[in-house]
């Protein structure tokens, strides 16, 4: 599915990812910890094709394709997804009407017509279903005044609606009472199958109990320095990085 | 989706009028300059009764007397009155012989609207009155408002078949003294709509005029007088596209609304002028003098969609003279590359208990400069008086400039008045949000652009607010590298 070799990113002159190696395959889930500014939003956005960041070195294959010279709006079409750290608002447009244009454009992109009204209304309804949200929600402005919980139930509700074949979640836990955690994660669990894949960024060990991960990475300086099953992630809420920060000093 | 040229031209021959054309009609053009006898030419050329030749010449001593405003935030070379045409009315029909005649760019720009003039009569019952150059070329659903005793027709028509009405309100709401364009206007109209609603009649279709600038170096004087009778109502449209020409047209209408006691008038405008190419040249000179007078318990509101024009100096206003009457404005006002747009509205309280709400929104990008002014006077004797003014600015880029110009006179103690002011920029994060989730950068800006004007575009009749929303995504084309 996603194959990263030596990647390298900077923005401006600071170098952030120094050399990742990740491999994740059809039907996985892989968790990404790791200190506060090591990297992970970061990876997340250049798998992503954010601009702002600059690939030095290495490459991101897509189901075998380098997607070096992909604009951002062609990987999500090819089904790259992710949920933001920090959701955007955009006034103005509701919730529904963006999710209508990001379905109509990606079915563009691969010539089909427009989905018809009442099968996207069909959609919706089974997708915000899933997630309990309240549909008077979905004509709210998108992202404007929701609660940061809210933002995050947002996101996997267009997770969903767009059913990538590879979603990365950047801290979609964190925001999230205990109810919309289960929620969610159940919501995440339902449209995990053996052809998509999943990428979790969390600090805690509490989300993945609900998405139990088959790999866990350690990210620390722009670095993977440790990659093991989900025993790490418990390893991690027992004894925190320094262990691994000086293991990867020597 | 895209035509074949076939198709075009077929739809082309088949279509009155689309989208500003150039055409080689024989038009009879006066020649340039303007002196007394051009104004006395221009009147026995619309063979007009005595009065109104005199009306003409009085407004043009006037406007000999006064000098071109300097106040507004634009810049621009001052046009040469005496270089321009001032009469110029088509001899026949338009035909297309081939599609050579047409502006590629153009013809573009009506694939991107993909809305035809055919198809907007058909929407909702809309009755066209079509101002070519000069003169009204043609008016449609005449006979439906008949049976109501509706009047829509060319200005030039009602002077002369309806001459009480015409004088008893001409200038009584934009005198001819009030502004350098007014009154030139005045000494030089050559054609625009002229629309009379009877007492208690509801207008039973959206009244709509569709302007064009056509002949090269010719000036356009539109000239619209709407009244609303007593307890009436009517929501008038007005449409303007014009063709890409190299040198600067200058385009200085009136539009006088009269809603007497209890009345309504709905005025919508989407404004499409030639802005200008990309670096700034060529482009409509747009110098608007518009204005409402509300009786008692009336109501005007005005709506705009303007993204076209090099310059654009335009102040919808109302003046609220009758008690509990009310004035609103809402508009969207685009600008790009180097288009200048200094436009808001004037709200003059007079009566008890009047209200007016003003919502503007400002869209700049490129380098072009997009000021707001806007007045609000409460008289002495204007009880109770509210106003809410929102004025809101999304520059993209940092090039372009946004400006708020809002001034308060209140007179009254008991005036209640409430302005909010916003600037926003559209984020890289917010662009890269979009593209994330599959929507490109020219459609994003589009959607955050429409998601920003939506309040306004709400505002707009239904056929016009699908057509408002394709031209702002049009003229923001190419606005971000
Ligand atoms: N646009 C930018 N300009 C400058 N520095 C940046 C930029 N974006 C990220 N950085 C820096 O890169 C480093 C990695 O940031 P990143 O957001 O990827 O961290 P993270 O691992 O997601 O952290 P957290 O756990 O706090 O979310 C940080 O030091 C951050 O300050
Ligand atoms: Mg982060």
């Amino acid at each position: 599915m996603l194959k990263i070799n030596n990647l390298h990113a900077r923005v401006e002159d600071k170098e952030i990812l120094k050399g990742i190696n990740l491999t994740v395959n059809a039907g996985e889930v892989h968790a990404i910890m790791g200190p506060n500014g090591s990297g992970k939003s970061t990876l997340a956005s250049v798998i992503a094709g954010k601009e702002e960041f600059e690939v030095t070195k290495g490459e991101v294959f897509l189901e075998g394709e380098n997607l070096e010279d992909t604009a951002p709006e062609d990987r999500a079409h090819k089904g790259v997804f992710l949920s933001f750290q920090y959701p955007v608002e955009i006034p103005g447009v509701s919730v529904t009407n963006f999710m209508k244009t990001a379905i109509n454009e990606s079915r563009k992109a691969k010539g089909l017509e427009d989905m018809p009204a009442k099968d996207m209304l069909k959609l919706i309804r089974e997708k915000s279903e899933l997630l309990e949200i309240d549909r008077k929600f979905l004509s709210r402005s998108l992202n404007e005044g929701f609660s940061g919980g809210e933002k995050k139930r947002n996101e996997i509700f267009q997770m969903a609606m767009l059913e990538p074949k590879l979603a990365i979640l950047d801290e979609t836990d964190s925001g999230l009472d205990i109810d919309a955690l289960r929620i969610v994660a159940n919501g995440v669990n339902k449209l995990k199958s053996k052809d998509n894949a999943v990428i979790v960024i969390t600090h805690y060990q509490r989300l993945l109990e609900y998405i139990v991960p088959d790999y866990v990475h350690v990210l620390h300086n722009g670095k993977i320095v440790k990659s093991g099953d989900k025993d790490l992630a418990l390893e991690l809420e027992e004894k925190g990085y320094d262990w691994l920060k000086q293991e990867a000093a020597v | 989706m895209a035509y074949t040229e076939e198709e075009l031209k077929k739809e082309l021959e088949t279509k009155e009028y689309e989208y500003g054309f150039y055409t080689d009609i024989e038009s009879d053009t006066f020649p340039n300059g303007l002196n007394e006898e051009i104004v006395i030419a221009i009147s026995k050329k619309k063979e007009e009764p005595e009065w109104m030749t005199l009306w003409r010449l009085e407004s043009f001593k006037i406007w000999k007397e006064m000098v071109e405003p300097e106040w507004a935030n634009v810049r621009y070379e001052k046009p040469d009155f005496q270089a321009i045409s001032y009469y110029s009315a088509p001899n026949k029909k338009p035909k297309y012989n081939s599609l050579d005649e047409v502006d590629p760019e153009l013809l573009d720009t009506f694939k991107k609207l993909g809305i035809s003039l055919d198809e907007q009569k058909k929407l909702a019952g809309v009755a066209v009155d079509i101002v070519m150059d000069s003169v009204s070329v043609a008016t449609t659903f005449k006979k439906t408002l008949a049976e109501k005793g509706i009047i829509f027709c060319s200005i030039s028509e009602a002077i002369k078949e309806h001459p009480e009405l015409v004088k008893k309100y001409i200038g009584t709401v934009v005198p001819q003294k009030d502004n350098f364009y007014a009154a030139l206007n005045s000494a030089v109209f050559s054609d625009g709509s002229f629309c009379y609603i009877p007492k208690g009649v509801k207008c039973p279709m959206e009244l709509s005029t569709y302007f064009r600038i056509n002949q090269a170096g010719t000036g356009q004087f539109e000239r619209t007088l709407v009244i609303a009778d007593e307890g009436s109502y009517v929501s008038y449209l007005e449409g303007c596209t014009a063709p890409s020409r190299d040198e600067n047209q200058l385009h200085a209408a009136v539009v006088e609304l009269i809603a007497l006691d209890d009345a309504e008038i709905k005025y919508s405008t989407v404004q499409n002028w030639f802005p200008g190419n990309k670096e700034g040249k060529g482009g409509v000179y747009n110098f608007v003098t518009k204005r409402g007078l509300c009786e008692k318990n009336a109501k005007i509101s005005w709506t705009q969609v303007e993204t076209g024009s090099a310059v654009t100096w335009k102040y919808p206003s109302c003046i609220l003279k009758g008690d509990n009457s009310i004035g609103e404005f809402y508009s969207i006002a685009v600008t790009n590359n180097y288009q200048q747009a200094d436009t808001g509205t004037k709200m003059i309280h007079l009566g008890k208990n009047t209200r007016s709400t003003i919502i503007s929104k400002g869209i700049s990008a490129g380098k072009s400069q997009n000021s707001y002014r806007g007045l609000v006077q409460v008289n002495s004797r204007a009880e109770n008086a509210r106003n809410f003014s929102q004025c809101d600015s999304l520059l993209m880029g940092n090039e372009c400039g946004a400006h708020t110009f809002p001034y308060i006179e209140a007179k009254n103690k008991s005036a209640q008045i409430e302005h909010e002011a916003t600037t926003s920029k559209i984020g890289e994060d917010q662009i890269f949000y979009c593209n994330q989730r599959g929507i490109d950068t020219e459609k994003a800006i589009a959607l955050i652009v429409n998601g920003f004007s939506k309040e306004v575009l709400n505002k707009l009749p239904m056929e016009f607010a699908v057509e408002a929303q394709k031209l702002l995504e049009i003229s923001l084309e190419g606005s971000v590298g």
